[in-house]
């Protein structure tokens, strides 16, 4: 049965739980069947509920009891609570597609390293930050075309679109962002910056990304140009409200690069697409999973 | 005011005035500055990149030094002064706090805009941990109300701070505005309070001494008002009207005037001074470090940086949003060209 869909669930209420709640319920290839929290009276929850998404009130336990309700479960908690959730999930044969800071999995960005033959075979994979999400695939667009030794990205919020878990962990963004701008970007060294804007009304996320090359970069202008428009137009397949804010700007060996994400708008306002875009990278992860899932199991 | 409590003086030249210099001080700068400004009779000295631990950036200009080249120098020649260090919250960490705790510093400033004071929980625990002198900044104080203000002060209160700050970070209070925040604070919080001044208004001495009749007891200051902008307020012209009003602090006069005129003044690489620049910074109310990114892509892109900065004021930026300055640039030569 090929249109049979892989069933999946939701561990965290919260902005980034509750965003990924509207974008799977458009979803062929994902069912989404339970969505779990630990507070009662969270608004995510009360949502799940009013679309026909099962909650359940008391965290990974209740999971647990049902475990027929899940065979993918998105992690949008913290990285403390997923520590401990997953290796609770490996024991329920779960796969986890980690969208908290705690990269327990190798770091995904669907557009630079989702391969579905590479995929099946790990059971847990973790989506990086939002700001990971925006800028690593520009700088692995640069390091495709010429060797990378230091890339650096200043990603800017509206303020109304962290939640407590954002920012009572700040430095998690900082640290496995730029931990990931080396592993799946291509550069040797990196640095990440956040700012907070409460702007009103609330400003875009924007990110601007700053390369240092090992050789001039003025050399291969064209060829990085054309880089960046290809993995742009990859990254926008999947997050439409992606696009460049500034024109590049190539000076001797520094590239910088300047890109808005404009959200959905499925839970917060379009504003928040930091929301959208690390949702929209993990819905695409886990349908990528699904797929093969999928094949494996009409192939038995 | 002669019954005030001995006020605090800490000294941004070494901080603060990275930006002016592009954050380009020497070792042997640094060496001189702090042994100058130690023997003047400072509290504290702060000596970091302008924007803080791990500040040195493609972003913000890297810095000439190391981060621990800086921090141990100053450490170092200063006999009695305590060092401190700025954190910006999403620039550094509290990897940089416990690196910066051992090179010597016991003081740290956790700088957030002033709206946004529940990113610097972690960093002001872990700060008073770590039994530092522990200080919440609250920067473009202009942005919000005094009323808000002052909720975001209690958060860095709650958090341990021991002493918080109305950072004028864009030279765009007036006094009355400095006044109201200043009262509010001294009536609602059991912490010290300190101010932060840049003199992009011409009010920098000013709204220091108006902090400090309202009950504040630390000021920011550095030599010659090195620092972004159109400078901070100058340690030797705060130092002469507190004298005159008999307000007490430990700083020498002319010890300050001699190492602002002979030392600070010849190492300045653009006068820091009132200029038709700096006053837009503190008439539109930016960020001051804003001054020479605006400059440099005014010239670049051949359009007026007041306007870059007036732009970048309506969009709302913040400390640390240096990257749109480019954007705008950009945007401005365009209308142009099509105009």
């Amino acid at each position: 049965m090929s249109n049979q869909k892989i069933k999946c669930a939701i561990i965290g209420s919260g902005n980034i739980g509750t965003d990924l709640m509207y974008k799977l319920l458009r979803s062929d290839k994902l069912e989404l069947t339970a969505m779990v929290g630990i507070d009662r009276n969270s608004k995510g929850l009360a949502l799940a509920k009013e679309h026909g998404v099962k909650p359940i009130y008391n965290g990974i336990e209740g999971l647990a009891e049902e475990p027929e309700l899940a065979e993918i479960v998105y992690e949008a908690t913290s990285a403390k609570a997923h520590a401990y959730n997953a290796p609770i999930l490996k024991n329920l044969g779960m796969k986890a597609v980690d969208l908290t800071p705690a990269a327990v999995g190798p770091f995904l960005v669907p557009s630079v390293n989702l391969k579905e033959e590479e995929i099946a075979e790990l059971d847990n994979v973790n989506m990086v930050t939002c700001g990971g999400q925006a800028t690593i695939p520009m700088v692995k667009a640069i390091s495709d075309v010429v060797k990378v030794d230091y890339a650096e990205i200043v990603a800017s919020i509206a303020s109304k679109s962290a939640g407590p878990g954002t920012r009572q962990n700040i430095d998690e963004f900082t640290v496995t962002t730029a931990k990931a701008l080396r592993e799946v970007g291509g550069a040797d060294e990196s640095k990440a910056i956040i700012t907070l804007n409460p702007a009103e009304p609330p400003i875009l996320m924007r990110n601007t990304i700053h390369v240092q090359t090992a050789e001039s970069a003025d050399a291969y202008q064209e060829d990085i140009l054309a880089s960046l428009d290809s993995m742009l137009k990859t990254v926008q397949g999947y997050v439409k409200g992606y696009r460049f804010k500034a024109d590049p700007v190539i000076k001797g060996n520094v590239v910088t690069v300047s890109v808005e994400v404009e959200g959905n708008g499925d839970f917060l306002p379009k504003y928040a697409g930091n929301l959208d875009i690390i949702t929209s990278a993990a819905v695409k992860t886990g349908e990528v999973m699904a797929a093969h899932m999928t094949k494996e199991e009409a192939a038995q | 005011m002669s019954n005030h409590r001995k006020v605090v003086f800490n000294d941004v030249t070494l901080r603060d005035g990275m930006h002016a210099i592009s954050h380009q001080y020497s070792t042997e700068q640094i060496a001189e500055l702090t042994q100058l400004i130690d023997e003047s009779g400072v509290d504290i000295i702060e000596a970091t990149h302008g924007d803080g631990l791990g500040g040195s950036s493609i972003q913000y200009g890297f810095s000439k030094e190391s981060e621990e080249e800086i921090i141990t120098t100053a450490v170092k020649n200063a006999k009695n002064a305590k060092v401190g260090v700025l954190l910006l919250p999403g620039i550094g960490t509290i990897e940089h706090l416990e690196r910066a705790r051992e090179w010597g510093a016991s003081v740290v400033r956790v700088a957030t805009h002033c709206s946004e004071a529940d990113v610097s929980e972690q960093h002001i625990k872990k700060a008073v941990d770590l039994g530092m002198d522990t200080v919440g900044f609250l920067m473009m104080s202009h942005r919000s109300t005094p009323e808000d203000l002052l909720e975001e002060a209690k958060k860095m209160e709650s958090y341990g701070a021991g002493t918080i700050y109305v950072v004028d970070s864009a030279g765009a209070l007036t006094m009355d505005d400095t006044r109201r925040r200043i009262a509010l604070f001294k009536e609602n919080l059991s912490t010290d309070i300190g101010f932060h001044g840049h003199n992009n208004l011409s009010l920098g001495v000013a709204n220091s001494i108006v902090a400090l009749e309202e009950g504040a007891n630390r000021i920011d200051t550095s030599l010659a008002g090195m620092g972004a902008g159109a400078g901070n307020t100058a340690t030797e012209q705060l130092v002469a009207v507190m004298n005159k009003m008999e307000i007490p602090h430990s700083v020498d006069l002319y010890k300050a005037m001699d190492a602002a005129e002979n030392v600070m003044k010849p190492m300045m690489n653009r006068p820091v001074q009132i200029d038709r620049l700096s006053l837009t910074l503190g008439y539109t109310g930016v960020y001051s470090s804003f001054l020479l990114f605006a400059e440099r892509a005014g010239k670049e892109y051949g359009v007026d940086p007041r306007d870059i900065l007036t732009k970048i004021s309506e969009m709302g930026a913040v400390g640390g949003q240096e990257d749109w300055i480019i954007g705008v640039a950009q945007d401005l030569a365009k209308e142009k060209a099509h105009a």
